[in-house]
């Protein structure tokens, strides 16, 4: 797993006190990991301060699962 | 009663006659207060009157440009903000049919996007704390109307839907969003009114008497407290029992 993904899986953990084995790649925020929206923007506002990259609304709304995240940021960082 | 000591807050129009006594009240419970608005000469009245730090902040609230550095600014003042009270108003009344273009967006613009926008800012800060107290100060006016103020009384109503609805998205961050409003209180304008103006109005109000700018401010205090923190959404009318809902 990439610094990103582990980086990224941090903040998922800490976020929504989930355990870490629980965060893989087709994970759903929402319906898996227990997220409700507000949560879900707070993850974005979380990775945007730990990548320090502005993610737009229509790309955040895109990013459904700990994967969809982990391929948003290693473009966004690259 | 209501202690808030360590907390940090923020007041716009604090130089106004409600303002500046919730800014003093906030700052006799304990907080550290963040002034701000247009008149910098009379903020630092206030300033002198609270007696210990209290950051100045001048902001015109009808540019948003300004509005938008206010509260990083704030922030950066105070390392950080617990309470905001949109407290800032201005009037532009005439009667509905009448009513300039501009007289309705200014309002508009200072009433109620300025207070939208300041509430965004301190929500990132909030919500990572997991500890806010956003306060609105509404007016009677808002919830009954009020001839020649169709401007004023929609910006006033307004707050009192935005913090509604803001209440329902942050009440499980232990956030609390509410409205206070004010009927008639004491101040330069209510003194110019003449005596049949005055009995008019007295007779429209149980208890008799205009209401004072400190009992306005005590509820502000109140609202921002730890006391308070199951209270959200809610508009708490000081009117003497001009309007009882």
């Amino acid at each position: 797993m990439s610094d990103i993904a582990d980086r990224v899986r941090k903040i998922v953990v800490e976020h929504l006190n989930v355990d870490a084995e629980k965060v893989v790649e087709k994970a759903s925020f929402i319906d898996d990991l227990g997220a409700d929206s507000l949560d879900q923007v707070e993850l974005v506002m979380a990775f945007e301060e730990e990548f320090s990259v502005e993610i737009p609304d229509d790309a955040a709304e895109s990013i459904q699962t700990f994967g969809d995240a982990v391929s948003f940021l290693t473009k966004a960082v690259g | 009663m209501f202690d808030l000591t360590g907390k940090r807050a923020l007041v716009t129009g604090a130089s106004g006659g409600i303002g500046r006594e919730i800014a003093k009240a906030l700052a006799s419970a304990g907080a550290t207060v963040a002034l701000s608005g247009t008149r910098v000469a009379a903020l630092e009245d206030v300033q002198r009157e609270i007696g210990k730090p209290s950051p100045i902040l001048p902001c015109n609230l009808s540019n948003l440009d300004e509005v938008d550095r206010l509260v990083p600014a704030a922030e950066a003042a105070l390392g950080g903000l617990d309470i905001l009270v949109n407290n800032a108003g201005m009037t532009r009344d005439n009667l509905f049919m009448r009513m300039k273009n501009e007289e309705w967006d200014e309002v508009l613009l200072v009433n109620l996007t300025a207070a939208f926008h300041l509430t965004r800012a301190v929500l990132r800060g909030m919500m990572k704390q997991r500890y806010g107290r956003i306060i609105g100060i509404s007016s009677v006016v808002g919830v009954v109307g009020n001839p020649g103020q169709g401007n004023y009384a929609a910006t006033k109503a307004g707050l009192i839907g935005m913090n509604k609805a803001l209440a329902h998205e942050v009440a499980s961050r232990g956030i609390t969003v509410n409205s206070i409003a004010p009927g008639f209180i004491s101040s330069a304008m209510t003194d110019d009114l003449n005596d049949k103006q005055r009995d008019a109005i007295l007779s429209s109000i149980p208890a008799g008497r205009l209401g004072t700018a400190p009992e306005v401010a005590a509820c502000a205090v109140f609202l921002a407290s730890d006391a308070a923190a199951y209270v959200t959404g809610h508009t708490l009318n000081v009117n003497g029992g001009m309007v009882m809902i």
